[in-house]
């Protein structure tokens, strides 16, 4: 055939998931890749809160800078709440695709603590800073950092929501093939944001803290 | 308990305002009213309202940018109108700040809710037959991206009734926009309807970049898409790396109103040029996310019409490439006056003028697809060559403007706007009056009528120039955009030849809705049962028109460009002989229903009715997880039943 020809592959060899000349891809293809590009759109928002944040971080308006504000060692301990939980968030998926349900509990459990950790540490980091005087609305700079920080942990708030969500999907409706591909969109989200945190804890806490 | 909302958010006082705003709830009341009467509910709910098919869905918003056409050009000739008349000391009809009102929202109409909603809705019906598949990637996320869409469309409508719309132009600059200077809720019913639609419009851009990249029929490669692929492909891949800035932006200045955030405030160490560097970080890419479609929809008039492939396809493809690229690297020429200096300004202003050279390749390559074609002048082929050499006018003011010093004089005078108008009507109305021109007989089976089109095409074209081109001359006179009136009355008189521009625009956009109408009464004699009215040469023209809602009972296999004319040529084409059952997914409300909730949340958040906010996310999240708990069931199509419609479709003369 042709096709073959073109794609320079073998009659009979295993079809290539990819779409090029072989017709549509399969679903769980389709469904990753879609969701690859939605990311990419949501690190491009991100981006646009960085570059304010790059742009206001120095406009204090007379109040506090990041050097008053931030403590690293909250930082650290974040930054290992949410790495580890990246780890069991892996380890859940593995599970899942080996049909260990029981594994994958346990798994969603852990990221479920390490994240909600997470988000307690953000919180009353930010309760601190807002009963200090030093809210949002203080200077340029804390609207910048209220709102990029604020949307890391906004989409890890989220991220909790849905993992809860698929938990009860998986317990009603077992390891199927739609669960275990809304699973895989998960781990790529919660990943994704890890990436974000490290550019957050980089640019925002210790360059800031300097 | 209802917050900022009472009685006096209604314009009882204003008489156009209250004149408008019975005409329209009138008008919706008694389309309401018809559609109850006459117990089209059912049909409307199962068939479209929530329907998921690609080709529903992409009528759908072509019909919504038809009907929003309307609305924003009753804007642009009531301020045609207002500057024909307001010289000297006369003031005119208008007050300023409906004036103000006005023209904002016809730059946020036309652009977000008439050109985008065309282009998308283009895109959206004909990509997926141009593929050879059977939907795009994710059918239910594309009829919520409509009704997002549609959910924006509504709330800037809503403001016509209740309340105001936004007095700060159609990019809302900072300071203006800030609570300190425009206090009222225009700009909140400006951000959330933005807000609202841009989320659908990415979930759009998304949806079709996966579609292009992941489904296409087998054996067709990268380049042996048609071009219109391609441009939609780029244009997507536009929307998915712009959208996100402007949600980020407006949501900046989302808490600067709302919670007293200093973004862009004047105070606080706020910067509102921050403003003007992001929202045009998004906005230039969004010329080329309307223009870049436009340019495919020429691309397959002038082959087609021409019976030629298209001269120089892989240099098409290339330079629709390099303008994506390119369109990210010129924002700042939109305001070379902010101070940046000579040597930024210079980059700038060079980078722009760089973006002419593929656009000067496409313009070449579509004349030397015209030379020597058998050219058949029907209605597409009229819009293709009027924009031809519109836009190679409006391009060229366009380089012209990119030289900063140039700039200095004609920045955000009438130069500008007769520019910007003359590139987006040239090529992205054009474009899409072609478009549907050239595929409407797909959509519904017959074609559109001939003369009342070429009318409409002439009403255009004149009326544009007639309109467009006394602006150029009042820029470099020195009048100023935006003006409510004016002292110099020697403007007077080319102000007055825009207004009889503008009534010729008028004359064209009767005659479309005329050639809608007549075609639609005349239709049993105009019916296209060959399924290829224009002796096309790619695949959406392969298919029954209107197609199935399955497209393809056998997905195509492309051997080279232009499938559907390289088939044509090895002869007729047979019923297969046996043929494999096809999954339709099944209707969803999902997307109408959470669009609902977005409309109730919007409103809530514009009139700071906090509990109704609360309740409207609320719901619409509980929409989505409750669709997402539900599995989606697939309608089958067998094979008998595949059978049987082919052999009708291909030997209609044969008994079964």
């Amino acid at each position: 055939m042709s096709a073959h020809a073109v794609t320079g592959t073998l009659p009979g060899a295993m079809p290539a998931p990819a779409a090029s000349g072989r017709g549509p891809a399969p679903v769980r293809i389709v469904v990753a890749y879609g969701f690859w590009i939605f990311l990419l759109s949501d690190i491009i928002m991100f981006s646009a809160l960085f570059a304010t944040y790059a742009v206001l971080s120095g406009q204090t308006a007379g109040g506090p800078s990041g050097r008053d504000l931030f403590e690293l060692h909250r930082v650290g301990v974040q930054t290992l709440c949410l790495l580890f939980s990246s780890y069991t968030c892996g380890l859940a998926v593995l599970a899942i695709e080996r049909r260990r349900v029981r594994a994958f509990y346990v798994s969603c459990a852990l990221t479920f603590v390490l994240g909600a950790t997470f988000l307690g540490l953000e919180l009353s980091e930010f309760a601190g800073m807002i009963a200090r005087g030093a809210g949002p609305s203080r200077s340029a700079f804390l609207s910048a950092f209220f709102s990029l920080v604020g949307l890391h942990g906004a989409h890890v708030t989220a991220g909790l929501l849905w993992m809860c969500f698929m938990v009860a999907q998986t317990a009603a409706k077992g390891p199927r093939d739609f669960v275990r591909r809304r699973l895989l969109c998960f781990s790529l989200f919660w990943h994704a944001l890890d990436i974000i945190w490290v550019a957050l804890m980089t640019l925002v806490y210790l360059m800031g803290a300097r | 308990m209802l917050g900022k909302l009472s009685w006096t958010a209604v314009p009882f006082d204003q008489p156009i305002p209250m004149a408008a705003s019975l005409f329209i709830v009138v008008g919706v009341l008694s389309m309401l009213g018809l559609t109850t009467w006459k117990g089209w509910w059912p049909y409307l709910w199962r068939e479209w309202l929530t329907s998921v098919d690609h080709k529903r869905i992409g009528v759908m918003y072509v019909l919504l940018a038809l009907v929003l056409l309307v609305r924003g050009f009753i804007d642009a000739i009531m301020m045609r109108s207002q500057l024909a008349i307001a010289a000297g000391s006369a003031q005119g009809y208008l007050p300023p700040e409906h004036y103000d009102q006005i023209f904002s929202a016809h730059g946020t109409i036309m652009i977000f809710f008439m050109a985008m909603p065309f282009v998308i809705g283009l895109m959206n019906f004909v990509v997926p037959l141009q593929l050879g598949v059977r939907d795009v990637a994710f059918p239910v996320l594309n009829a919520i991206s409509f009704w997002l869409t549609a959910s924006g469309a509504l709330l800037v409508n809503i403001s016509l009734v209740v309340g105001e719309f936004a007095r700060t132009g159609w990019l809302a600059y900072p300071p203006l926009s800030e609570l300190q200077f425009s206090p009222g809720v225009g700009v909140d019913y400006y951000l959330w309807a933005l807000q609202i639609s841009g989320i659908g419009t990415l979930l759009a851009g998304i949806n079709m970049v996966t579609t292009i990249l992941k489904m296409r029929a087998p054996g067709m490669t990268y380049m042996r898409m048609p071009v219109f692929c391609w441009t939609a492909l780029c244009s997507s891949m536009l929307i998915v790396a712009a959208f996100p800035i402007l949600t980020a932006t407006f949501g900046m200045l989302l808490l600067d109103r709302y919670v007293g955030m200093h973004f862009f405030t004047n105070d606080g160490g706020g910067n509102c040029m921050l403003y003007v560097n992001l929202i045009w970080a998004w906005g230039h890419p969004e010329v080329y996310i309307l223009v870049l479609p436009a340019f495919g929809i020429f691309s397959e008039v002038i082959a087609a019409f021409s019976g030629k492939q298209l001269f120089g396809y892989r240099s098409m493809v290339v330079a629709t490439l390099a303008i994506c690229v390119l369109s990210f690297m010129v924002w700042l020429h939109h305001f070379f006056t902010m101070g940046a200096g000579a040597d930024v300004n210079a980059v700038f202003g060079i980078m722009s003028m760089i973006i002419a050279i593929p656009t000067g390749v496409k313009l070449f390559n579509w004349l030397f697809t015209l030379y020597r074609g058998r050219l058949r002048f029907e209605v597409p082929v009229l819009w293709a060559i009027g924009f031809m050499v519109t836009f190679a006018v409006g391009g060229m003011t366009g380089v012209l403007m990119a030289v900063p010093p140039a700039d200095f004089v004609l920045h955000n005078s009438l130069f500008l706007v007769a520019h910007f108008h003359n590139v987006i009507i040239g090529a992205v109305l054009f474009g899409a009056m072609a478009g549907y021109n050239y595929w409407f007989p797909k959509a519904f089976g017959f074609t559109l009528d001939k003369r009342l089109g070429a009318v409409s095409f002439w009403c255009w074209l004149i009326g544009f120039y007639l309109a467009f081109m006394p602006l150029y001359l009042l820029g470099l006179l020195g009048m100023t955009r935006r003006m409510q009136h004016y002292a110099d009355t020697s403007w007077q008189p080319y102000l007055i030849v825009a207004e009889v521009g503008a009534v010729v625009i008028l004359g064209g956009i009767v005659a479309t809705i005329a050639q809608l109408v007549v075609s639609i009464r005349t239709r049993a004699s105009r019916r296209d049962l060959t399924g290829d009215p224009w002796d096309a040469r790619t695949l959406e023209w392969s298919t029954s028109s209107p197609p199935p809602a399955y497209n393809f009972a056998v997905l195509p296999q492309v051997e080279s460009l232009d499938a559907f004319w390289a088939m044509k040529q090895r002869g007729p084409v047979a019923t297969a002989e046996r043929y494999d059952s096809i999954e339709v997914p099944r209707n969803s409300a999902n997307g109408f229903v959470t669009a609902f909730f977005a409309v109730v949340t919007g409103f809530a958040m514009i009139w700071h009715i906090w509990w109704m906010a609360i309740l409207g996310v609320a719901s619409a999240v509980l929409t989505l997880l409750a669709f997402g708990w539900m599995e989606r069931g697939a309608d089958e199509v067998s094979g008998e039943q595949l059978a049987e419609a082919e052999r009708a479709r291909l030997h209609p003369m044969e008994p079964a």
